[in-house]
């Protein structure tokens, strides 16, 4: 254990990893309870068109991830309110475009590569210190913000027509929360991959909803979860060679599994 | 004029017609029922005045501020102004009963200072001031719509609107929660009230709007349910 941290490259890895396992969860739960665990599949999606994007032009591609994530978030949100009555096509529709807009771009690139794999699975080598500082400051961003709005936010997320008429801003909260969300999505994406950033947002939280009961419980139980993952990933991955971003959900899954087992058996005595 | 309608009409998307030029005026302090079988148009009537629809033609004055062109970023502070009591109570079961009246003020950045010192007023109001300690669960159905009350009650505003307070409840119970309404109108707070309970407005003589196929049917001074 001592000796992995010795590399940079490790140190970096977790303190990556640390800030996934706490703002995923984070908002994850809110993603959860307002029924919406499709919207980190759809945005992340639309961040690897952002990354497509930064390997054809030859732009960093977190830049590209963020700005590509955060426009579909708002997309997602405009379309909800055209197909009022059928609001999961707006998620597909993003999803589409930005799977589209990626598939094109890394085409034109000729960027079927380790970089694009290690964004696609996950990878440990591949956190470099600018990376940090991003992920550090949108980190920051996204935690605060939960702080400051937590009160209004679960309460939307559990009486949101209650909560419009107690004079919330629910639409601009809606809003908001969707582009924090994309703004996790691009925090995950270099440890956990674009095609699993969505399970962290979701499975740690459906496991501590499994275990815990009240809510500020069941956010620390799923941090606390999504921590287990990362970090048993993250050594898992480095000694056995393997893409630390299926390694971490595969985890988050057995957490999963333990949970529903243990409570069965509780309910059983 | 606390409220006042003029020539408003709304139809659905689906071309389903739910109000037809409604005239209504209400002033400060009324105790108003607002009856008519389900699907009249009552709910409507209510989402139009707290801006959860929009009118398609017609105005509609809150306070004398015109809600149909309100701008969107004032639409929260129209919904601050006026209270609100559903049938099913919609409490936060996690939280006290405190907790619960509470947080209706949290959630609008009210000072701390002001919390503490309104919480107690509105739940004595109400007569729970022995149970703020408890959770929803451990309250009978009248006393979990009282709480509701009191959480409506806690920003002081100039209106309430009860959307079939006592549907859920039994005709005693339902009784209490009249009087709680009485008592929070004769101090001062102008009161609608979506009802189907024909015994509770035949009994209080207070004024009465029946909306029948999307129209006003009948507005009596002291009026009954009808038929």
């Amino acid at each position: 254990m001592i000796e992995i941290l010795q590399y940079e490259f490790m140190q970096r890895a977790f303190i990556a990893g640390i800030m996934v396992a706490v703002t995923c969860p984070l908002i994850g739960i809110f993603i959860v309870l307002k029924r919406l665990s499709m919207i980190g599949d759809t945005l992340s999606h639309a961040s690897l068109a952002g990354i497509a994007a930064g390997m054809l032009w030859g732009f960093y591609p977190f830049w590209g991830a963020l700005a590509f994530s955060v426009t579909g978030a708002i997309a997602i949100e405009k379309l909800r309110k055209t197909f009022s009555k059928y609001e999961e096509i707006s998620n597909s529709i993003i999803l589409s475009t930005g799977i589209g807009l990626a598939v094109v771009m890394i085409g034109l690139a000729k960027g079927f590569n380790t970089d694009l794999m290690g964004y696609l699975f996950g990878s440990i080598a591949a956190v470099n210190s600018q990376d940090i500082y991003i992920m550090s400051a949108l980190s920051l961003v996204i935690i605060l913000s939960v702080i400051v709005l937590y009160k209004k936010l679960f309460y939307i997320a559990f009486d949101e027509e209650g909560a419009q008429i107690s004079g919330i801003s629910v639409d601009f909260l809606n809003i908001y929360l969707t582009i924090l969300t994309a703004l996790t999505v691009v925090v995950s994406m270099r440890i956990v991959g674009v095609f699993m950033v969505s399970s962290m947002l979701v499975i740690p939280v459906a496991a501590a909803i499994q275990a815990g009961t009240g809510f500020i419980k069941t956010m620390i139980l799923s941090v606390v979860f999504a921590l287990i993952s990362v970090v048993l990933g993250l050594i898992l991955s480095y000694y056995l060679d393997i893409a630390p971003g299926g390694t971490i959900v595969l985890l988050s899954v057995l957490i999963l599994l333990i949970v529903i087992f243990t409570k069965g058996i509780k309910k059983e005595k | 004029m606390l409220i006042e309608l003029v020539n408003v009409s709304k139809t659905f998307s689906d071309g389903h017609r739910a109000l037809s030029n409604i005239n209504i005026k209400i002033d400060n302090g009324e105790f108003v029922f607002l009856v008519g079988p389900s699907g009249a148009g009552k709910s409507t009537l209510i989402k139009l005045l707290l801006k959860e629809l929009e009118a398609d033609q017609g105005t509609i004055l809150i306070n004398d501020k015109d809600v149909t062109r309100m701008k969107r970023k004032d639409i929260p502070f129209l919904r601050r102004s006026i209270g609100v009591v559903f049938q099913d109570f919609r409490l936060l079961h996690e939280k006290t009963v405190y907790e619960n009246v509470a947080f209706a003020m949290e959630v609008v950045e009210a000072p701390a200072k002001d919390i503490r010192r309104q919480v107690p007023i509105v739940l004595s109001l109400v007569g729970l001031s022995k149970k703020s300690n408890l959770y929803p669960s451990q309250l009978s159905g009248g006393e979990q719509q009282r709480v509701s009350l009191a959480r409506a009650m806690v920003n002081g505003p100039s209106i309430l609107i009860a959307d079939e307070p006592t549907g859920n409840l039994d005709p005693d119970t339902s009784w209490e929660i009249m009087r709680n309404l009485s008592e929070i109108n004769h101090r001062g707070t102008t009161i609608l009230m979506a009802t189907h309970a024909k015994e509770i407005v035949d009994a209080m003589k207070k004024r009465v709007i029946a909306i029948e196929e999307c129209t006003i049917a009948r507005d009596d001074k002291k009026g009954g349910y009808g038929i």
